[in-house]
């Protein structure tokens, strides 16, 4: 379960987090020992117990299928970034957001 | 007045010996004074707390009065406030003006609570020493050289110094306990699903509870009414009848059964602070506490555990941030990937990048059961622990942390080092359980300096109450809550 360099850049940009061959070498020798300090719950025998993911014991409630919220848009997107490369316009359009192009 | 308790302040207010704006400006003073040097607040706002201060003495005036108006409490930066830059102590949240009030800052606002400001804090609570926000580290009261503990540091060294009435922290792994044993305050971490977590930043889901850090058990349980209560906008927000947790205060602690860990008084532990735990226990003696050893056999377990199950979900929160709708976006980039790519390496730090890849890793396909399912059973074993244990006790006490302040720096660049600073107080974020962190007395530094102690309280589910009762009733016949550190006049003091 020894970790490279190539899998660090694997698993960053799986977390889309650009790292660079430095930052790889330096981020394995510390994922190396929290990885190490994780591999003590294989000693553990866990048969037949039930994982738990919530301390307490509850279902999801629900609630009535009914309107809840009211429209907030202008308000969400006065606090949309700049859009970048060269421009400082906030990166949202007729109540869209601005992105590069994804479909050509 | 700084030294002053919540108690003793509403007092004062409704008396007419002061006012909110003298007392919210007095705290202000402080903090102009010492933040410069503390770095206890990332965002103030002298003009809106002010004018949340005028409001509340109009509502005293009119006799509408709860036992919190008029009080200036300072905010961890984790809670959303409205028109209030809320960072997280991240650059990621640099200029994010949250649109929107987290409900304990609603639940502040309904009781006339003055907010004071927004504190400092590890970036999205991830470490114990305060060294990883963005806004730079925050200084102990006692000792500049050395960290306040972590996450809530900005609160609790807010707390320490006297530069809040009291103030809000979050725990998911030992966030408000550490940083009140290494400052010397009260904290309260409240059974999971008590305090809505609705417009707090997520860190870990399933781990993630608020409460109050201030300066005795009392003023936790004023907190506590105004915090604590059912919101059907968190989905594991508990429905329960509402609480007064000052109702226990005064009860006797006769025939009360401690439990004391044996796990936790093995090795790691300093010296120091095992003397200041004993005399502690000694003193529960006396007020009529009766002791019984347990075991919590599987407690070295809970950092392993912790540190699967909270980069796992924190791998999935933190996937919000992506440069399109709000927070960093990269200033140059390519295409959409290169954007999301770049914006995330520049907005995070090296912890929460760090914690994102174990996360993202630890989640990947074909080592979820070696790891997230592994992690989750081992979890219910640290839970059934716990049950075990509370057969036997009503309480359970221990340190809140294995060592008092450290010197900044020291842990910086060892993770497992400082992951090691929440042994014992992991566990029972893990089970879901409330603990509270207690001023028990000072341990001296290897360079002569006396450091805060904290006792570490644990409740079964839902018994803050009790808690409260329990650490109340220890400061009524001790000091050490009391007690405030000596700060050095800043130069052009207010």
């Amino acid at each position: 379960m020894a970790l490279s360099t190539e899998d660090i850049k694997k698993i960053a940009h799986l977390a889309r987090i650009e790292v660079s061959d430095s930052d790889a070498a330096a981020t394995l020798s510390k994922l190396t020992g929290i990885l190490g300090l994780i591999e003590q719950m294989q000693a553990v025998n866990t048969d037949g117990i039930v994982p738990m993911s919530h301390s307490q014991d509850v279902v999801q409630r629900l609630r009535d299928d009914v309107v809840t919220k009211t429209n907030q848009r202008e308000a969400f997107q006065k606090i949309s970034p700049a859009i970048g490369n060269g421009s400082e316009a906030r990166a949202v359009d007729g109540g869209l957001y601005l992105v590069p192009k994804v479909i050509e | 007045m700084i030294n002053s308790s919540l108690k003793t302040l509403a007092q004062m207010l409704a008396n007419k010996e002061i006012s909110s704006v003298e007392l919210t400006q007095t705290f202000l003073n402080r903090i102009d004074a010492y933040n410069p040097v503390i770095n206890a607040y990332i965002a103030l706002d002298h003009e809106k707390t002010l004018a949340q201060a005028k409001a509340a003495d109009v509502r005293i005036a009119a006799g509408n009065a709860t036992p919190l108006t008029g009080i200036p409490i300072a905010q961890k930066d984790i809670f959303c406030a409205e028109g209030w830059k809320t960072t997280c102590g991240s650059k990621m949240l640099e200029n994010f003006i949250a649109p929107y009030d987290a409900h304990v800052i609603t639940q502040f606002d309904h009781a006339g609570a003055v907010n004071l400001g927004k504190t400092n804090m590890d970036e999205f609570a991830m470490g114990s020493s305060n060294e990883t926000s963005y806004f730079g580290g925050v200084k102990n009261p006692w000792d500049f050289t050395r960290v306040p503990g972590g996450s809530s540091g900005g609160s609790a060294a807010a707390v320490a110094a006297r530069l809040c009435a009291a103030a809000t922290g979050t725990d998911t792994g030992g966030s408000i306990r550490q940083p009140a044993s290494l400052c010397g305050f009260t904290g309260l971490k409240p059974t999971y699903g008590v305090v809505s977590r609705y417009g707090m930043i997520a860190f870990a889901s399933s781990l993630d509870q608020a409460g109050p850090m201030a300066k005795s058990a009392e003023d936790c349980a004023l907190m506590m009414n105004v915090m604590a209560g059912f919101d059907e906008r968190d989905s594991t927000s508990l429905n329960r009848d509402k609480e007064d947790y000052t109702r226990d205060l005064n009860k006797p602690l006769q025939g009360l059964r401690v439990g004391l860990p044996k796990e936790f008084f093995a090795d790691g532990l300093d010296a120091g602070v095992a003397t200041v735990i004993e005399d502690a226990i000694a003193e529960y003696k006396k007020l009529g506490a009766e002791i019984v050893e347990i075991s919590l056999p599987n407690t070295s377990l809970s950092i392993p555990v912790y540190y699967v199950l909270a980069p796992a979900e924190a791998s999935s929160n933190l996937s919000r941030y992506d440069g399109v709708r709000y927070g960093h976006r990269a200033s140059e980039y390519t295409d959409l990937m290169d954007m999301y790519c770049k914006s995330r390496a520049e907005g995070f730090g090296a912890e929460v990048k760090r914690r994102i890849l174990i996360g993202t890793y630890v989640l990947s396909a074909g080592y979820y059961d070696a790891y997230y399912l592994k992690a989750q059973q081992i979890r219910r074993l640290i839970a059934q622990d716990f049950e075990e244990a509370f057969k036997k006790c009503d309480v359970i006490m221990g340190p809140a942390a294995p060592s008092t302040a450290f010197k900044a720096g020291e842990k910086v660049d060892d993770p497992v080092a400082m992951y090691l600073q929440d042994i014992y107080t992991i566990s029972t974020n893990l089970a879901g359980l409330p603990g509270m962190s207690v001023p028990a007395g000072f341990a001296t530094s290897a360079d002569g300096k006396p450091l805060p102690v904290g006792l570490q309280i644990i409740g079964n589910y839902f018994d803050e109450a009790r808690m409260l009762n329990v650490a109340h009733q220890y400061q009524q016949v001790t000091d050490w809550h009391a007690q405030a550190p000596t700060l050095d006049k800043p130069e052009g003091n207010a």
